[in-house]
């Protein structure tokens, strides 16, 4: 199965990137879970949880206060203001 | 006599101490530098994903934002000089006073009154002490913002922006900051923020030349304007950042400079004193001479 390459982003330093099965994001009109093959999006996000279901090792849970996600052929950019809890990853 | 030695002897102590304090800031500066090309580098994914996600939407929807249309209701322009919390940085905030001052002529002279923004304590001092307003001023630690100042920053400016004219909003965001560009060469350059040129000349990065056809949620209209107003916080950060290395660049390259011209100074110095010395002897010797001489006359 073809994987997502996921980049977590924040203003000031890159939080977590990597290959990965599946992400999940607040996004503007509910929760939206992306997996390979999605087609394009850009959406804004709220406050909540993003969640990384990583390839390898354990999965990344996020909070964040708002930020945005795109996708386009199975590039993943979350980009968050900023991040509550510490990421569990580099 | 023995006493243009002991000035002399001072004097070399003196400036020996000044030496060891440039050279100290000269390797701190030498060593912050790293750190905030580090940061520089840090925050380009940030940048890079927004500029992306901007030209997505702005080749996709063509409906006009407020930030980025020009506005016509008022001749009130906002300038945000970004200069250093300290001094000892050689020309670093003098040189750019100096290019703020010309572009306030310059908009002056084309109608426009300026409002200033400052930040950095040595601008902010710098018009205090002319009893010039200023609209707002932040001093942060100029060697090594953090985004939530640029945060801050980005808000008021946004916020004058999107005012109403009775409320003291403004037509155009100039900034004057200085541009890094290699250790040696750090030059004043002013941005025109806002209103957005968008986004011609960010061409999308990388493999992908067609921007592929996005679906937005829940509008290209909402997205725009979540992603607008970070995107000019992306890149108020990116001046500061750029300022902030080129402050430290500037910084190292003076104390450098300061080093150097201790040593020359106390080797002027050691000079003189040795002649001082000598002179002294010399007059010794003579005195002693002369004293022998006269008695053995008598």
């Amino acid at each position: 199965m073809a994987e997502l390459n996921v980049d977590l982003v924040a203003a000031d330093r890159k939080i977590w990137s990597g290959e990965a099965q599946m992400v999940s994001a607040p996004a503007a009109d509910g929760e939206i879970g992306v997996l390979a093959g999605h087609s394009p999006l850009l959406s804004v996000l709220r406050e909540g949880a993003v969640r990384i279901k990583a390839t390898t090792g354990a999965p990344v849970e996020v909070q964040i206060t708002g930020g945005f996600i795109s996708v386009d052929s199975n590039m993943v950019t979350v980009v968050v203001d900023s991040v509550e809890a510490p990421a569990s990853t580099r | 006599m023995a006493g243009s030695q002991r000035v002399y002897k001072q004097r070399i102590k003196s400036t020996q101490s000044l030496k060891k304090m440039f050279r100290a800031q000269e390797l701190i500066a030498a060593s912050r530098i790293g750190k905030a090309r580090d940061r520089t580098a840090a925050a380009s994914p940030y940048s890079r994903a927004i500029t992306r996600a901007v030209s997505a939407v702005a080749t996709h929807s063509s409906t006009p934002h407020p930030l980025t249309s020009e506005r016509s209701d008022t001749n009130r322009v906002a300038v945000l000089v970004v200069a250093s919390d300290r001094g000892m940085a050689g020309a670093y905030s003098a040189s750019i006073l100096r290019e703020a001052e010309r572009l306030i002529d310059q908009l002056r002279t084309e109608g426009k009154e300026v409002v200033l923004y400052a930040s950095g304590r040595r601008a902010i001092s710098y018009y205090q002490f002319r009893g010039r307003e200023l609209a707002g001023s932040w001093s942060y630690g100029s060697d090594a913002p953090n985004d939530d100042v640029a945060g801050e920053i980005a808000e008021t400016l946004l916020g004058s922006f999107l005012a109403p004219v009775s409320d003291g909003g403004v037509s155009e965001l100039h900034i004057v900051h200085t541009q890094f560009v290699n250790m040696v060469t750090q030059r004043p350059r002013v941005v025109r923020m806002l209103p957005l040129e968008v986004v011609e000349g960010v061409a999308p990065t990388g493999k992908h030349d067609v921007l592929p056809l996005y679906e937005f949620e829940p509008s290209p209209e909402a997205v725009l304007d979540a992603l607008l107003p970070r995107y000019v916080r992306s890149r108020i950060f990116a001046c500061l950042l750029e300022a902030a290395a080129s402050e430290l660049a500037a910084r190292q390259r003076a104390m450098h400079t300061a080093t150097d011209n201790a040593e020359d100074l106390i080797r002027n110095y050691t000079r003189l004193a040795n002649q001082a010395r000598q002179a002294d002897i010399t007059q010794e010797i003579s005195e002693i001479v002369s004293g022998a001489d006269a008695l053995a006359a008598s």
